[in-house]
């Protein structure tokens, strides 16, 4: 297999989708997969990223566009044959069949011999620490232990792509955790390719290569985690993953990839011109909270901000504040032996590097 | 490691071990909860289980031969049919005391329907006996004792003599008579000392004057008394009921009463299986009257084939309506609930309109050319009627409980089984036609012992080949009042229906029983 | 005024309003055309002279002996008059479920002063039974099937070389099992010692056999009459009453076999265990609804005879169509030419066991 095609493992190409014949749930998606790829569609509920892996499925059909996989178009394949593994919000363990037998349901129906049969399942058991669970019923399983057999039962025919729809979403928060490591480390242990639907932002920033970041059926943005944490490429983004302080304001100059913002209480502050149009224009500000300089701290952007509400988190402390009229700024301080102490009331000096403060677009929502 | 000790019991704060302290906690909670259901549990005992009971108690219940006839039934035990003879003088005298107060209370007619079940003729035996027996020739020993003795045509005379404390001792037969008698004049509101007595008192009394041993004397002038009636003219009750009808005669008509005579009778259930009880004991009934057996099986098969036919018809439809949105689903659902609108007789008989050989269907076929004129097929009056019309009505009690089943069947199995590299016929057959099989029990079982009680729809399109059970039995409570055999019937019926239970119950599992 | 006054006062008023209110007294009959003649020739004229009664309809004699026994058993007999065949009479009154009666002593004499009890003669077959009408249960056909050879005798049912074609037959043994011994030869007054032995009975069965698959059965009197309409059957066997009001009132393209008609009885009976009462009531509507003229009233309205010699001469006209109601009488001399008299005594003892072979031959 070319190098080429093994970039384009999967390909959306110009795939729109609609239910109604009026509405478009999916709008003009184009998406290259690598083979081997983690890749997270993650988005609110609504926003498209379902009825992609759908699609891609087989379960849905593309209303205008191709989908390819392994550089055939699978737009006319039914599902099942198209050999992808997939993975159940609710898990579809089959309730009449033992663990066992649903294991071996992709096997039976791929005519496989029973010795072999046995084997795999076997196999496939021990891979997610089940071995033990081979003739119980999935009604006496706990959550957890459902997952796991129902991520073997997609991995047991060795498929080498694998969809998953919300596995863990049913799983308490510490559970949930714990597999998403373990289907991170099966993803790197077989080599298959993944391609995970979430509304959960960190379980996206967790386990993936890369995140599509899906709204209104459109990829807001397509990077690796990282890269979207650190540098969201408008509002939306920033919003979506993580936490951000928001300032609204009008773009003075820009310079280069610098911009002047003036807020919209008179003062002016330095940005990232990111995505913001050109001076004039209303923007956007994004700040994340452990981005923010206290008092000694800040150099840059100085303002005077009156401490709102402290909340104790542990690790850190979360310090809400009246910044340039905004009253729901908020910034972490480290619960480190440095930090700088604050109390309610007290105002102080507060500042953000220009780097850090980055100027989006303004939703019309 | 075995530990004999009992184990330490935990004590609750108040020093009682604490399993007794948290059943008294409970136990108020307990007596409100079955305070609550009482009311239902009354109304189903009353309504539900009582009138079970007493259909199965009819189906052994005989207890009117025994209270109708009770000197007959305890003289005849000493006779047997097998002599071939009929039974001696004594037992004709026992009816004649018992016949004569049935007559007077007009129960013997009723006896003779009830025994008319098992022996041809006794209807009118009874009745036209009943008509005679007042009358019999024992008034000239009535006219006997009256010329001996004037006094004895007096009421007032009897009502001394049976006050005399030897009066049962010494004349058995009369005092039990006259006790009846006085029981019979009480009912009808009548003066013992104003009716004069009938002639069977004074036949006892002639019968215990005859057998007396040591004479005390109960009256004046007693022992002239005994003496004059023991030189009467003595009468045959044998003769006199041979007279009234010569069936008396034959032991076959004493040993039906004899056989029939305990108050607990396997006959009717013996009936309801084409077998007898005959003078040889139990054995079938002769071939012209076998039918309970064959309309038993008949019932259950054609119960079955209505129940298949039903499953065939509402597992698309209910497949259907489970792949529509929930608005459009239950718009649907209502008309599958409509026909219930409309009463049984009305859809029956429109069923009739369609299939009859000068009906809708004909006319249809006809007219398009698929069948010639002179050959209409023949759709009613027999099992195909039925089973059309049947599982047309029983429909959408396959199709409720198959519909709740299946609507909660996520359509994420099936996807998964076709993930998994299913083919659709594989992934219904192996994963979502396993999970709806609960729907099919319940409305398999639903409509096969609804099938197997129908009557009103056999009886109108059936014809001959597709009647069922409770169409006799239907026979027998409204028309031939045979409510025993009826009982017994019902019974069997209801017994097929309990194993039927049982053994879904072993093979499928009652747990598996979805209603919804 | 204190409360338990103010009840009284309210109890008191009911009271009043109670006693001014109508007798209800309940008469069950057989619903239709016919419960529609009792309606215009008694109980019409009855409740205008008496005010104070109201006569409640109740359409249950098809059930009568099974509901009068199931009402005797819970001891609340709710009906105060029934009207039941001849042999339903029978049975009721061997069960002890109808009240014997003197009829001399409870109808009215025939105007000439006759005794009810032998104006009525021989059709009173029980003490319990007070007839009313004497009806024929026989054969129509469809005059536009049979070409122009009619059929004259009863035998035609079994003649499916002359007539091919359906018949319908009433699902029972009676009137059928004497048809056939007809029909195979057995004379007459022969009918019921033939069928007393097991051999009669199996030949009557064989009789039968012969035209088993061209028979519908039917069991409700409402079934040959459509059957006939419908053109399903080319002739079948029902109450002469019926097929006058097929013939005459729908002009359907039916004729009717007047032969060895099967000649029964319809009349009324009290049910036992009345309160004293109730059955003052009942007799005082019973000897005006069972005396000549209404008898012969009923006649206007259905072609059914009246049971009464002497109302013979009264029966007029049709109330609607105004045609002379005597030809189409059962009773009428030249319809009553070869009647056939139902056994009531014979079938009260071999009904059980002639109707277990009759079913039992039917299913198989």
């Amino acid at each position: 297999m070319s190098e080429a095609q093994d970039d384009q493992f999967v390909v959306f190409d110009s795939v729109q989708k609609s239910y109604d014949g009026r509405n478009l749930v999916v709008k003009n998606l184009n998406l290259d997969i690598a083979k081997g790829e983690f890749l997270t569609m993650l988005g609110p509920s609504g926003s498209g990223k379902t009825t992609c892996l759908m699609m891609l499925a087989g379960f849905e059909t593309a209303t205008h566009g191709e989908i390819k996989l392994g550089g055939q178009a699978i737009n006319n394949i039914p599902p099942y044959k198209r050999g992808i593994g997939m993975v159940f919000q609710n898990y579809a363990l089959f309730p009449h069949m033992t663990v066992g037998e649903n294991l071996a349901f992709p096997l039976e129906v791929r005519k496989i011999g029973k010795a072999d049969r046995e084997q795999k399942v076997k196999r496939a058991l021990s891979m997610v620490q089940m071995d033990d669970f081979m003739h119980r019923r999935p009604a006496q399983l706990s959550g957890g232990q459902q997952q796991r057999i129902a991520l073997a039962r997609a991995l047991v025919f060795e498929p080498e792509l694998v969809l998953m729809d919300e596995p863990l979403g049913a799983l308490d928060k510490q559970l949930r955790e714990h597999m998403q490591y373990e289907i991170k480390h099966l993803h790197e242990q077989l080599g298959i390719t993944v391609v995970y639907v979430t509304h959960d932002q960190s379980e996206a920033l967790t386990m993936s290569d890369r995140v599509a970041v899906f709204d209104d059926g459109i990829i807001q943005q397509l990077a690796t985690p990282e890269e979207l944490y650190e540098r969201p490429t408008n509002s939306f983004v920033a919003q979506f993953i993580g936490e951000n302080n928001r300032l609204m304001g009008t773009v003075s100059t820009i310079d280069g990839d610098q911009a002047v913002v003036k807020l919209d209480n008179g003062a002016e502050t330095s940005a990232l011109a990111v995505n913001c149009g050109a001076a004039g224009e209303r923007t956007l500000l994004s700040i994340r909270p452990e981005r923010v300089q206290l008092a000694h701290e800040a150099k840059q952007n100085v303002t005077q901000a009156k401490v709102l509400e402290l909340i104790y988190l542990g690790d850190h402390i979360r310090c809400r504040m009246d910044v340039h009229g905004d009253t729901n700024f908020i910034a972490k301080i480290p619960n480190a032996p440095e930090s700088h102490r604050v109390a309610v009331g007290e105002t102080i000096d507060v500042g953000w590097p220009a780097d850090d403060c980055r100027a989006l677009d303004v939703r019309s929502a | 490691m075995q530990n004999e000790s009992t184990p330490e019991i935990p004590l609750a704060a108040d020093g009682r071990p604490l399993e007794q302290s948290l059943q008294r906690a409970l136990r108020a909670q307990k007596i409100r909860a079955f305070l609550l259901v009482v009311p239902l549990l009354v109304f189903v005992l009353i309504t539900f289980l009582a009138p079970i009971a007493d259909m199965l108690y009819r189906a052994v219940d005989n207890r009117i031969v025994s209270e109708t006839l009770p000197r007959t039934v305890e003289a005849l035990s000493d006779w047997e049919e097998s002599e071939n003879e009929p039974p001696e003088e004594d037992v004709f005298i026992a009816l004649y005391y018992d016949l004569f107060f049935a007559a007077e209370n007009k129960i013997h007619t009723r006896l003779g329907s009830r025994l008319n079940y098992q022996e041809t003729g006794m209807s009118s035996l009874f009745r036209r006996t009943g008509r005679r027996v007042d009358r019999f020739d024992t008034d000239e020993l009535t006219d006997a004792f009256i010329d001996f003795d004037p006094r004895w045509e007096d009421p007032t005379h009897w009502i001394t003599l049976s006050e005399h404390p030897e009066f049962a001792n010494q004349l058995p037969e009369t005092a039990g008579v006259w006790d009846d008698w006085t029981q019979l004049l009480i009912a009808e509101e009548d003066e013992l000392s104003e009716e004069e007595p009938e002639d069977l008192i004074y036949f006892a009394l002639y019968r215990d004057l005859n057998n007396i041993g040591q004479p005390v004397a109960l009256m004046d002038n007693w022992s002239e008394t005994v003496s004059a009636a023991q030189s009467f003219e003595p009468v045959s009750l044998r003769e006199q009921f041979a007279d009234a009808d010569e069936d008396w005669l034959l032991p076959s008509v004493w040993g039906t009463i004899k056989r029939f005579s305990p108050t607990i009778t396997d006959g009717y259930l013996l009936n309801a299986v084409d077998m007898q009880k005959t003078a040889d004991g139990i054995e079938a009934q002769p071939e012209s009257r076998q039918i309970y057996g064959l309309l038993f099986g008949r019932t259950l098969f054609m119960s079955l084939v209505i129940t298949i036919s039903s499953i065939l018809l509402a597992y698309p439809i209910s497949y259907f309506l489970t792949s529509l949105p929930m608005r459009k689903a239950n718009l649907l659902l209502i008309l599958v609930l409509l026909p219930f609108w409309t009463s049984l007789l009305v859809r029956t008989s429109a069923w009739k309109v369609l299939l009859q050989q000068q009906g809708v269907i004909n006319d249809l076929l006809v007219w398009v050319g698929l069948v010639d004129d002179a050959n209409r097929l023949v759709m009613m009056n027999n099992q195909t009627g039925t089973i059309i019309a049947m599982t047309h009505i029983l429909l959408p009690f396959m199709i409720l409980p198959m519909y709740s089943v299946m609507r909660t069947i996520p359509p994420s199995y099936v996807r998964a089984a076709k993930s998994l590299g299913a083919t659709n016929w594989t992934a219904f057959w192996r994963v979502y036609f396993p999970q709806s099989v609960p729907g099919i029990g319940a409305g398999s079982i639903l409509v096969f012992i609804m099938a197997i009680g129908y009557y009103i729809t056999p009886a109108i399109v059936g014809g001959t080949e597709g009647i069922f059970i409770s169409n006799r039995i239907a026979y027998h409570i409204s028309s031939s009042l045979n409510w025993g055999l009826a009982s017994a019937l019902g019974g069997i019926l209801l017994l097929a229906v309990v194993i039927l239970y049982w053994l879904y119950d072993k093979f499928v599992g009652i747990d598996n029983l979805k209603l919804g | 005024m204190t409360l338990s006054k103010t009840l009284a006062a309210g109890v008191m008023t009911l009271a009043t309003v109670g006693s001014a209110l109508a007798t209800d007294l309940t008469i069950v009959s057989w619903g239709g055309a016919y419960s529609e003649s009792q309606q215009k020739a008694y109980h019409d004229p009855y409740m205008e002279m008496n005010p104070d009664i109201n006569i409640i309809n109740d359409e249950s004699s098809a059930e009568a002996v099974a509901k009068l026994r199931a009402m005797n058993e819970a001891g609340n007999v709710t009906w105060d008059l029934v009207d039941v065949v001849a042999s339903d009479a029978l049975r009721l009154c061997d069960e002890g479920l109808a009240m014997e009666v003197d009829h001399d002593d409870v109808l009215a004499p025939a105007p000439d002063g006759t005794d009810a009890s032998d104006d009525f003669g021989d059709l009173i077959v029980s003490d319990c039974f007070i007839p009313q009408i004497v009806y024929s249960t026989t054969v129509g056909y469809r005059s536009d099937a049979v070409g122009d050879n009619p059929p004259t005798d009863i035998c035609a049912i079994f003649d499916t070389e002359t007539y091919p074609g359906k018949r319908s037959l009433e699902k029972r043994p009676i009137n059928n099992m004497e048809w056939a011994l007809l029909c195979d030869g057995v004379p007459k007054d022969e009918v019921y010692d033939v069928l007393e032995t097991n051999a009669g009975q199996e030949r009557a069965l064989a009789k039968l056999d012969t035209i088993k698959d061209d028979v519908i059965w039917w069991s409700a009197g409402a079934d040959t009459p459509q059957l006939l309409a419908d053109g399903e059957v080319i002739m079948g066997s029902t109450y002469n009453g019926r097929l006058f009001s097929l013939i005459v009132e729908q002009n359907q393209p039916v004729e009717m076999l007047w032969d060895a008609q099967v000649f029964d009885l319809d009349g009324w009976i009290i049910p036992a265990g009345l309160p004293d009462e109730r059955v003052e009531e009942v007799l005082d509507y019973l000897y005006f609804a069972t005396d000549t003229q209404r008898l012969a009233d009923q006649a206007k309205y259905i072609s059914y005879g009246p049971a009464r010699e002497s109302s013979a001469p009264l029966v007029g006209k049709h109330a609607e169509l105004g045609i002379e109601m005597a030809p189409h009488m059962p009773t009428d001399p030249n319809n009553s030419k070869n009647t056939f008299l139902y056994n009531y005594e014979f079938w009260a003892d071999y009904r059980d066991d002639i109707d277990a072979k009759f079913q039992a031959w039917l299913v198989r």
